[in-house]
């Protein structure tokens, strides 16, 4: 094993030679305390297993791959598991957090409802179907379960500032948990963003910086800031090696809501494919502790057709993704250069699933109708999820007779703009029974 | 045509620590051999075996991905500024 520490967050010291074959470690400005990590152990990387000691690293010096966080996991049972808070803590053993982290001052994401979708199922004809409603975190998406996990990194590597670039969701989890742990925060977004999502960030920062460009200008942008500011922690940057790892969280709750087992069939949206990612890599995690029994399971992605690169790669049948310029009303999955997209590819080939896109109309008609039928209001990036489910059911992808978990990742109330002219009154009337009787509306 | 690379922090190594260096060049491919002229090793970290682009690093020639431009070949007019950034996951 080679080591190496490279420092972004405290200073701009970094200690790799050119070769690679003799690396030597010069102090960081800032040693986490004993157990930071919790039972994590290193970061190494995705491409070329290279291996570098816990900091704040991300990208491999060898070769630029994704740093991963590795763990030497002690023996879990489900009992201690079941006996830990009801949010993403009650799987701290597994996640790189200090055992203390339930002290800390953070919003305690997680344990959101996954709910059985009996009317949703019967509509599209698939036996067996639950939604994991993500909606229900603090601040309304999946974002706050990562960002409970990026906050406990940067407060451990001493970060003076607390920042992101995002699409939006992202934003809304940064600065609401900055201000419970009274750190300061800076989001960096794309200016054209809807607007309710800058208002659920600005009402918890003065810091909200809109950017003239779209995700990939705003995230190319944050890269630059990371490597020029000290004392900063972007989140899904710098830090987005424990960042990633609350995604595992999602994975371990529905295995555990389910009674325990791994759904036969998961449909996840695709942005940048982190998370289908690490909902992999959490059901792989849990059949290796023994917590699962050990069964083939087949994992779909979700995308918008205007911004699809990992879809349209996966029809072709290729593993080179072309980026593309994001066009389409699903902002949240709107990154047109995924940089886990090939990780997507080899974890839906693999294990039998697919990946999938649809047009707007169909992102619209997705969130209608899971709200007609479950009541439950998603954004966009739910109604690509909902509508890619139908489409795998309609086109034979999707074997409608085992047991399905789709993620639904937000709330609708975030994407109003989407479907305000979908949905309107039945009907204006006077307040009389008369006016009622003539809408046709009575029994 | 000389133009101004920014390096990411860890590529800063072969640059004695220098966040901006200046390079010269008429297209991407001109500028890295440069580069590599003046920081022996660098190169090698941006490109492949095959001579391509790492897939986890993304260079940009103004505010331009060079994957939608002309990769390689993409033209660097003097005074331009040439990024050299990690792609990163989780928007």
């Amino acid at each position: 094993m080679s080591t190496v520490t490279q420092d972004a967050i405290p200073s701009d010291t970094d200690t790799d030679n050119a070769t690679g074959a003799e690396l030597h470690a010069e102090p960081a400005k800032h040693t986490p305390r004993e157990g930071a990590f919790g039972n994590a152990t290193h970061l190494q990387c995705r491409e070329c297993q290279h291996q570098v000691t816990l900091g704040p690293f991300y990208a491999c010096p060898e070769c630029f791959g994704p740093l991963e966080v590795a763990y030497a996991f002690p023996a879990v049972t489900r009992e201690e598991i079941e006996a830990g808070p009801r949010n993403i803590w009650r799987y701290k053993a597994l996640l790189p957090v200090p055992d203390d982290i339930e002290t800390s001052r953070n919003t305690e994401p997680g344990f959101t409802r996954l709910l059985r979708a009996h009317n949703l199922g019967a509509e599209l004809g698939i036996d067996h179907l639950w939604v994991k409603d993500d909606s229900t975190n603090p601040t309304n998406s999946f974002k706050d379960r990562v960002v409970a996990c990026a906050l406990s990194a940067a407060i451990e590597l001493d970060a003076k500032v607390f920042a992101c670039p995002s699409t939006g969701n992202l934003a809304n989890a940064v600065a609401a948990a900055g201000a419970r742990a009274g750190i300061k925060t800076v989001v960096f977004i794309p200016s054209n963003l809807e607007h309710p999502k800058q208002v659920n960030s600005a009402i918890f920062t003065d810091s909200l910086v809109a950017v003239n460009g779209n995700y990939d200008d705003v995230n190319k942008l944050a890269s630059e800031i990371a490597g020029e500011e000290e004392g900063w922690a972007f989140v899904n940057v710098n830090v987005r090696p424990y960042y990633a790892e609350g995604s595992k969280t999602l994975g371990y709750e529905i295995a555990e809501q389910l009674g325990w087992r791994l759904p036969d069939q998961i449909v996840i949206p695709v942005a940048s494919g982190s998370q289908l990612t690490k909902v992999h890599k959490s059901f792989q995690e849990l059949i290796k502790l023994g917590l699962v029994e050990d069964k083939p399971y087949k994992v779909f992605g979700a995308q918008a057709s205007g911004c699809s690169p990992v879809s349209v790669a996966y029809k072709a049948g290729t593993d080179a993704i072309r980026p593309v310029k994001p066009d389409t009303i699903a902002k949240s999955l709107a990154i047109g250069n995924p940089a886990d997209g090939i990780y997507v590819l080899d974890i839906c080939r693999e294990t039998g699933g697919a990946v999938e896109d649809i047009t707007d109309d169909e992102v619209r008609d997705g969130i209608v109708l899971l709200a007609r039928t479950e009541g439950i209001f998603t954004e966009t990036a739910g109604g690509t999820t909902v509508g890619v489910l139908k489409k795998l059911v309609e086109s034979g992808q999707l074997d409608t007779s085992l047991e399905t978990v789709v993620i639904n990742t937000g709330h609708g109330l975030k994407t109003l703009d989407s479907v305000s002219d979908r949905v309107s009154a039945a009907a204006t009337i006077e307040p009389s029974y008369a006016a009622f009787q003539a809408t046709g509306l009575g029994a | 045509m000389s133009v101004s690379v920014r390096v990411p922090t860890i590529l800063r190594t072969y640059t004695d620590g220098q966040s901006e260096v200046s390079a010269d060049g008429t297209t991407l491919a001109e500028v890295l051999d440069s580069l590599e002229a003046s920081y022996a090793g660098i190169r090698a970290r941006i490109l492949d075996d095959d001579g391509k682009l790492r897939r986890f690093v993304n260079v940009y020639v103004g505010n331009d991905d060079v994957r939608f431009l002309d990769d390689l070949a993409t033209p660097t007019p003097d005074g331009t500024q040439v990024s050299v950034i990690p792609a990163v996951a989780g928007g």
